[in-house]
């Protein structure tokens, strides 16, 4: 048994200093502590609700959240008649009972309503290529969540950049100068900033908190099932062990008279 | 219910006696899984049969309930797979247990061979035993390799780019060959469509193949760490309830480290390009496979010539092949090859070395030391093992099995 654990650890080794080689081209993370973190991690509920502010004010001008529906917001602990709310302020194209284009209210059943109407629109709108969709965003990045906040904060304004930074990146004025992203010139602009948005419940907007806030609500929006997935597993796992103990016990009884 | 070697079953129940004597599959699982004789002295690496049968049956089961959600659409594809993890009650589950379970199937199978190597269980009379057991194993590379191509993510797009591509390095045919096996001019829907329906209909077949490996096991039995075969009732065990509470024990601790990866980690073996959707116009930066196919992806790229590159890759499978007959050596057991042992073991670092090569980008000190892993795998098993056998002595082996297991010294 200790020779198979010992192997897997070493599998698993490999795994991990493979990954390590990887990320470490990049500068050097951020890392944060997330609510959502570890086995007992649950989404931090007022957080989220700050990211979805942050989101829906500051992010939802350039990208889409193709994936998510108003009615998943029920989740991050808005009741219905809020997220009924939320939708209704918004218009999206729909067809009508006799086939013309119309506008209407959303629904709660409606995916959030995409900032450009196609890729094309899109990619024209932000000289030539499409901002990335966030659903999955979370997930879709070496590093995740530390990554996004990272990248939301490692902003450097070109009169602050070194000669060298400047030479060895070829950083124009008209550039936006970040540590984290792989190349360092980004076309996203620094999208936060202190007292960017008003938050409704009175906390202070800085671009710390801002940046912490909306990597929650997109973690939240990336795996929305990670409450349900950690309950289960801890459930799972803590009937396992004791299966695992009444086999053996089973085992040496039967194998008894065999040693 | 006697349980004695060779006396024929008696049912009491009156039904099961009516089925049995019509057709006798209570007669068949009687002998095959309860009195079946099975040497008495496994260690826990045995297992890994048991485990890796019942991972196949789970990756069955999440499957097909997977396919009744899924859309084999370049433009849903990606979406579909999203809905299942986001809208299809406990649809996260299912994924989770099934991209994982893919690993953790390969794991228990790459655990399962080396401990076949280690322990000379391919060896006489056991050679079509293992050979078939090569081929589950290439018929999980092809079934693992479309599946991961299913939710059209970057690195299934490119993953397929680069593996179809591989066949065009073969002369005069190669470019047809990679226009038919893509269906078209490039990987696009009618591709999807096929590997989907192949990653459905291949499962079935290595539980074909799974069935004909087990009924050679069952003609002269397991092998065993010792090596010898069993000279009588003394060195065997009935297979159940023995070996059905040792598996049943064994499966559960495999199934623990199994949730701890599906519950708490569940992206911790994929590659996070994945869950960008795919697009034919963006390379991803370093276009990798997953876990499970980075040895024989670094024997590739070890080789700087592309049809040489292939001729490799497909060589350390086909060595696989040769094995039984490679291996000149009498005694089956590393436990009694005092020189080969200390090779087995260089052989799994030399493994792990090539799995570590492939993740990296084959750039500075990755390729020298994927061209010196590449070229000793292959002289492990070209020319160590056939001349190893000739001048090894081995240790004397135990009279029996009883012997050895009643009286530890003697191993």
């Amino acid at each position: 048994m200790r020779r198979i654990l010992v192997s897997g650890a070493l599998a698993l080794a490999a795994l991990g200093l493979g990954a390590v080689a990887v990320a470490a081209e990049h500068t050097e993370l951020k890392h944060q502590h997330w609510h959502f973190k570890g086995p007992f991690g649950t989404y931090d509920r007022a957080a989220a609700q700050r990211g979805f502010q942050v989101y829906k004010d500051v992010c939802a001008a350039c990208h889409s959240l193709n994936l998510v529906a108003y009615r998943n917001l029920i989740d991050l602990g808005l009741t219905e008649a809020q997220v009924k709310g939320i939708a209704a302020e918004i218009t999206v194209p729909d067809i009508g009972d006799d086939g013309s284009a119309i506008e209407r209210p959303a629904r709660p059943s409606d995916r959030f309503k995409k900032p450009f109407p196609n890729e094309l629109a899109a990619a024209a709108a932000n000289g030539g290529k499409a901002p990335p969709d966030l659903s999955v965003i979370v997930k879709a990045r070496e590093g995740g969540p530390d990554y996004l906040y990272s990248l939301l904060t490692s902003y450097v304004p070109f009169d602050k950049l070194t000669p060298e930074q400047i030479k060895e990146f070829n950083v124009t004025k008209d550039d936006n100068f970040n540590l984290v992203f792989p190349g360092h010139r980004i076309a996203m602009p620094p999208p936060l900033a202190d007292d960017k948005v008003q938050y409704t419940d009175g906390t202070k907007a800085t671009l710390d908190q801002e940046a912490r806030d909306v990597v929650e609500f997109l973690a939240w929006a990336s795996e929305p099932h990670l409450e349900a997935r950690n309950r289960t597993g801890i459930r799972v796992i803590l009937f396992m062990l004791a299966l695992a103990g009444l086999m053996y016990a089973v085992k040496r009884q039967v194998w008894a008279d065999k040693h | 219910m006697a349980s004695s070697h060779g006396a024929p079953p008696v049912f009491n129940n009156k039904v099961i006696a009516w089925i049995d004597h019509r057709l006798p599959i209570f007669s068949y699982l009687e002998k095959e899984y309860h009195t079946f004789p099975t040497p008495r002295n496994f260690n826990y690496f045995w297992n890994f049969g048991a485990i890796a049968t019942v991972m196949l049956v789970l990756m069955i089961v999440t499957g097909i309930v997977l396919a009744t959600n899924y859309t084999p659409h370049v433009l849903m594809a990606f979406d579909s797979v999203e809905r299942i993890d986001r809208d299809v009650p406990s649809g996260w589950l299912m994924r989770d247990l099934h991209m994982n379970g893919a690993s953790f199937f390969f794991i228990a199978v790459y655990i399962h061979i080396f401990r076949g190597m280690y322990y000379g269980s391919y060896k006489a009379p056991r050679e079509l035993l293992w050979l078939l057991g090569v081929v589950i194993f290439l018929l999980m590379m092809a079934t693992a390799f479309m599946g991961y191509v299913l939710p059209w993510g970057q690195m299934s797009f490119w993953g397929a780019t680069v593996i179809t591509n591989l066949f065009s390095a073969i002369p005069v045919v190669g470019d047809s060959i990679v226009t038919w096996l893509w269906g078209g001019f490039a990987i696009d829907n009618p591709t999807l469509n096929r590997f989907f329906a192949l990653h459905y209909l291949l499962p079935f077949v290595i539980v074909g193949v799974v069935g004909l490996h087990v009924v050679a096991l069952h003609v002269h039995g397991s092998n065993n760490p010792l090596g010898i075969d069993p000279k009588g009732p003394q060195d065997t065990v009935p297979f159940h309830p023995y070996y059905t509470m040792k598996d049943g024990f064994g499966v559960i601790v495999f199934l623990i480290v199994y949730s701890v990866f599906v519950f708490f980690m569940p992206d911790f073996l994929g590659h996070p390009d994945n869950y960008t959707p795919a697009n034919p116009l963006v390379t991803p930066e370093h276009i990798v496979p997953e876990w499970y196919f980075l040895p024989f992806y670094a024997i590739l790229r070890a080789i700087p010539d592309k049809l040489g590159g292939v001729i490799c890759m497909f060589g350390a499978i086909a060595v696989l092949f040769l094995l039984p007959w490679l291996d000149t050596s009498r005694v089956r057991s590393c436990v009694f090859r005092p020189i080969y042992k200390w090779f087995m073991f260089v052989l799994v670092i030399d493994v792990i070395v090539l799995g570590y090569c492939g993740a990296n980008p084959p750039e500075g000190y990755f390729v020298p030391l994927a061209r010196v892993a590449t070229l000793y795998y292959f002289f492990h098993f070209l020319l160590l093992l056939p001349i190893l056998g000739k001048i090894e002595r081995p240790l004397p082996l135990p009279p029996s099995i009883a012997d050895a297991v009643l009286n530890k010294k003697a191993v």
